[in-house]
């Protein structure tokens, strides 16, 4: 997999803000198919390097390279025009709209006429809500009258419908309970099988070391080294997060004072 | 709740609670007509029954048109986390400026004075809110200190064109936006109007139930639906009645809908389409119910914004046009504190100031009490000190209520 060209390559990238580099030099790659976890601390740079991939940020150096070839991300708009699909943290959700306003928003579907077409993109979020959370019926409520899980749903319904290639996550189950975390496992576990690269944003290890193929940890906006889930443990990836060392670098004394 | 909703045709309600989640109606607006009819119903046996005759009804939404029509732009100002302090100011000022054009800069008497007047009223109007939601979207000055900065500079402004002088007479035509002794459409064409509006009421619930049932989307049930209905074309055909039986003085010739009643009908309209049915609307909301999202979503959030306050200044403009043909003249203090009962007007009617949340028929219904209330104590001779007192303190407690009623239903 490694020959291949990557889906995704953030290369060297750099941003500061007030003089803080908050992201410095920091390389990413991510496959088709594949789960990337982005740990570290809070504050350790993992979300605004990942908002200069969906186009929030701009990086003050760096290139972003799709399929090989380098592209300029200037906006969100231009982020999802590549197909690449976030789903914060916050989940971006306009509380006071309903479900279909929140799907589209930005991007809405219009009529001949030039007037929102409420009635299409109604039915299509009844179309992908129904296969992500068949028990959704607040289809008309604003958002803020949804359960925690439903408007997890909503967020990610808004990826799906796009046709994502490159799916962000940004810490996907901090908000849902044990059955909804589970559902987010099996979903991840399907787009991957899609071909959709992903990238999952956690300061928490276990919620992403399983469903992760690889993850690269950060430490101060530096990228303290990445590895292959396959190839290490959750205690040395733990001391990756917490000393900022690799593996092969962390004493066994060092690792005892952690727990 | 929805059970009613979800399954058409479904069976009768049992309690008021059921049947107002059938007809899907605002209840916020349900209280706010509600509120309405008790205070006429007050104001008319307070007054021995002057308050509900066609010549006051007539006369209240004669003034009710300047505030309801700047309170549906403001509904969309404060949607998005903004204010607008400046538009009785700027509504002197455009006034002032088309007073000015008509009396004496262009030839008097001619067929367009009054178009190219209006015309560049307008055309102020927008540029003024433009200038303004540009410092508040592109230079992040607050729109509280924008606004309250116009509304010294347009005070200003008006003031400084005529050195303070009165300008008068207005132009014959221009005047009958006013409403005054011409300003009416006559018996047959208010008819017409209203046999407008039944007659869209009526293809847009037909229109709605067959795209609705074609996708398989839950509709009303067909009682509800009709109750709505009659009600709605009750409404109408009450409303045409009432300004027909206000006749011309000394004649038996009706009156009919004053031309700046319809000037609000219009843009009440026009602004609620804008609301629902257009991107720009659907952004407005978005942005006042999270601006971070709507930044994410890929709206252009400053462009919405100027478009915002020149959409505030368009409506202002139309206002000063018709307080100036009103008065009949342009005068440097038509339309003082006048932004406060706008802003009141939409805030009675709904709109949070939170931001994301408001509706343009319940500014003009939050425009329609307060002139109620003014119009009423008006009647009742309450001394002139103390109205703005109990505009006041009604404010302050409708404000009150509906947080208390907010609380509840969550």
């Amino acid at each position: 997999m490694t020959g291949s060209v990557p889906l995704v390559e953030m290369r060297d990238i750099s941003i500061q803000f007030g003089g803080i580099k908050a992201v410095d030099g920091v390389t990413v790659t991510l496959h088709p198919g594949e789960v990337v976890g982005l740990l570290g601390h809070n504050g350790a740079g993992k979300s605004t390097l990942i908002k200069i991939l969906s186009g929030a940020y701009q990086a003050n150096t760096g290139s972003i390279l799709i399929n090989g070839q380098p592209v300029d991300i200037r906006s969100p708009r231009d982020a999802k025009a590549l197909g690449i699909e976030t789903i914060y943290q916050t989940l971006a959700l306009a509380d006071n709209i309903d479900a279909p306003g929140n799907l589209f928003l930005g991007r809405e579907l219009m009529t001949p006429w030039g007037t929102l077409d409420d009635d299409a993109m109604e039915r299509a979020t009844r179309d992908v809500m129904g296969r992500l959370n068949p028990n959704f019926r607040k289809i008309k409520e604003p958002v803020k009258n949804l359960s925690g899980g439903q408007r997890q749903s909503v967020a990610i319904a808004r990826a799906l419908h796009f046709n994502a290639k490159i799916l962000i996550m940004d810490e996907p189950t901090a908000a849902l309970g044990p059955q909804e975390t589970k559902q987010v496992a099996e979903l991840i576990k399907q787009l991957k099988k899609e071909g959709i690269g992903i990238f999952l944003i956690s300061h928490d290890l276990h919620d992403v070391f399983d469903l992760s193929d690889r993850v690269s940890v950060m430490k101060n906006g530096k990228l303290v080294g990445t590895c292959r889930t396959s190839e290490v443990t959750k205690d040395e990836v733990l001391g990756m997060i917490i000393l900022g060392k690799l593996p092969g670098q962390q004493t066994a004394a060092e690792l005892e004072e952690m727990h | 709740m929805t059970t009613a909703v979800e399954n058409p045709g479904a069976t009768r309600p049992r309690g008021a609670r059921d049947l107002i989640a059938a007809l899907e109606i605002d209840t916020r607006l349900l209280a706010m007509a509600a509120a309405l009819v008790v205070i006429w119903v007050g104001l008319d046996i307070l007054t021995g029954g002057i308050f509900l005759t066609a010549r006051n009804l007539w006369n209240l939404s004669v003034q009710t048109s300047v505030v309801g029509i700047m309170a549906t732009g403001m509904v969309l100002v404060i949607v998005a986390r903004h204010i607008d302090l400046s538009v009785g100011s700027l509504l002197g000022f455009v006034g002032m400026i088309m007073a000015v054009l008509q009396v004496e800069i262009l030839p008097i008497g001619t067929s367009w004075t009054w178009l190219v007047s209006l015309a560049a009223g307008l055309i102020a109007g927008c540029l003024i809110g433009a200038f303004q939601g540009w410092w508040v979207a592109y230079r992040a000055v607050p729109a509280f200190i924008v606004t309250l900065g116009g509304l010294l500079i347009f005070r200003g402004l008006a003031w400084w064109i005529t050195q303070g002088r009165t300008v008068a007479p207005m132009d014959p035509t221009f005047q009958l936006m006013g409403g005054g002794l011409d300003g009416s459409i006559g018996a047959f064409w208010s008819w017409v109007v209203g046999a407008v509006f039944i007659a869209a009421a009526l293809f847009k619930t037909v229109r709605t139930r067959q795209r609705r049932n074609r996708f398989n989307f839950p509709v009303r049930p067909l009682w509800a639906e009709a109750l709505i209905l009659a009600v709605s074309i009750g409404l109408i055909v009450s409303f045409v009645l009432v300004m027909n039986s206000y006749y011309r003085p000394r004649t038996q010739i009706p009156q009919g809908i004053p031309i700046p009643v319809l000037i609000l009908i219009v843009v009440a309209v026009a602004m609620s389409a804008l609301t629902k049915v257009t991107k720009f609307g659907r952004y407005v909301f978005a942005i006042g119910g999270n601006p971070e999202a709507a930044e994410l979503g890929g709206i252009n959030v400053r462009k919405v914004t100027v478009m915002i306050f020149v959409l505030m200044g368009f409506l202002a403009a139309i206002s000063g046009a018709i307080q100036t043909a009103r008065l009949n003249a342009g005068l440097n203090s038509t339309g003082s504190l006048l932004e406060l009962s706008v802003i009141a007007a939409a805030v009675i009617g709904g709109t949070s100031l939170a931001g994301g949340v408001g509706t343009i028929a319940g500014a003009i219904l939050g425009a329609l009490i307060m002139q109620s209330l003014q119009s009423g104590m008006i009647l009742l001779d309450i001394a002139t000190p103390m109205q703005p007192v109990v505009i006041g303190l009604v404010l302050i407690v409708a404000v009150w209520l509906d947080t208390v009623y907010q609380k509840r239903r969550r």
